[in-house]
């Protein structure tokens, strides 16, 4: 029987234009590298949107989580017109509100304090990677005969 | 040149390789430091989505795209999108000169990968004065 390990796909959106892209990149990064990296891929956004078949099958098939710059929420959309619902969605934005006095500058290297930032976001990426997986568990202990 | 009037620098956004992360830099390079008055960047997710302002920023404005991978993401957007596209990069292409500069990382690049993008940004800004004196 083959075993199939799930994994959780995390779409960020690419977000050169503004700070809160780059972390949207870089928490992607940390979560794929060091908080979660045996549960995780990354979809290059751009190639998912241009027609990758790989990437649109891969997120029809396994949860996803979006992580996003701004409002304009690309990475969400995407994965919604081309893939399906992702299983959670996170705005940069959103966790900017809850630290206030992190002023962001840079969209190529981030200060110390931004990189801890992009660290906070990572940490809410993760916990929801873990929900995934419990979720996924969940199900498939229910449709065990 | 007014802000609504430049070139477009526009790299993939190349999450998954470090290839990626060099033409980023790069491009940050020529937009912030090198070049900032000439040129700007646009997210390359927002051409994809389709987004009305930006789709008539880059049929309105000389565009110049830096890819990592050969998928080429960025020049097929821009072309895809009806952009006014004057000239692509591989950063492959310029490692193929610079075989010596490795690069490796994503969050954070190698010193190699830094200088690797250093001579990427060189190459563009050569487009990008071409653009502005009318030879490109």
């Amino acid at each position: 029987m083959p075993i199939i390990k799930w994994k959780v796909g995390i779409v960020s959106c690419s977000g050169e234009e503004i700070p809160e892209g780059t972390i949207s990149r870089v928490a992607t990064r940390l979560v794929l590298e060091k908080l979660r990296p045996d549960e995780t891929v990354t979809i290059c956004l751009p190639l998912f949107l241009a027609g990758g078949e790989g990437e649109r099958t891969f997120a029809k098939v396994f949860p996803t989580i979006t992580v996003d710059g701004c409002e304009k929420r690309c990475a969400e959309k995407g994965t919604m017109k081309y893939s399906g619902k992702p299983f959670a969605t996170i705005v940069v934005t959103d966790s900017l509100k809850k630290c206030p006095d992190v002023g962001l500058k840079s969209r190529d290297q981030l200060s110390s304090e931004e990189l801890v930032l992009a660290e906070k976001v990572a940490e809410e990426i993760a916990k929801k990677v873990d929900e995934a997986l419990n979720q996924e568990m969940k199900q498939l202990r229910s449709e065990k005969p | 040149m007014s802000k609504d009037k430049c070139i477009f620098v526009i790299p993939c956004s190349g999450i998954g390789k470090s290839l990626g992360t060099v033409g980023r830099k790069a491009s940050y390079k020529v937009v912030d430091e090198l070049r900032p008055k000439q040129t700007r960047t646009t997210c390359l997710a927002l051409l994809t989505m389709g987004d009305e302002e930006t789709l008539k920023m880059v049929r309105e404005n000389p565009c110049i795209t830096i890819d990592g991978c050969p998928a080429k993401c960025a020049q097929k957007n821009v072309e895809a999108s009806n952009g006014r596209l004057m000239k692509s990069f591989m950063v492959t292409d310029t490692l193929r000169n610079h075989r010596d500069l490795k690069p490796e990382g994503i969050i954070g690049l190698n010193p190699e990968g830094c200088k690797l993008a250093d001579l990427l940004a060189e190459e563009i800004v050569k487009t990008v004065d071409e653009i502005m004196e009318g030879k490109s």
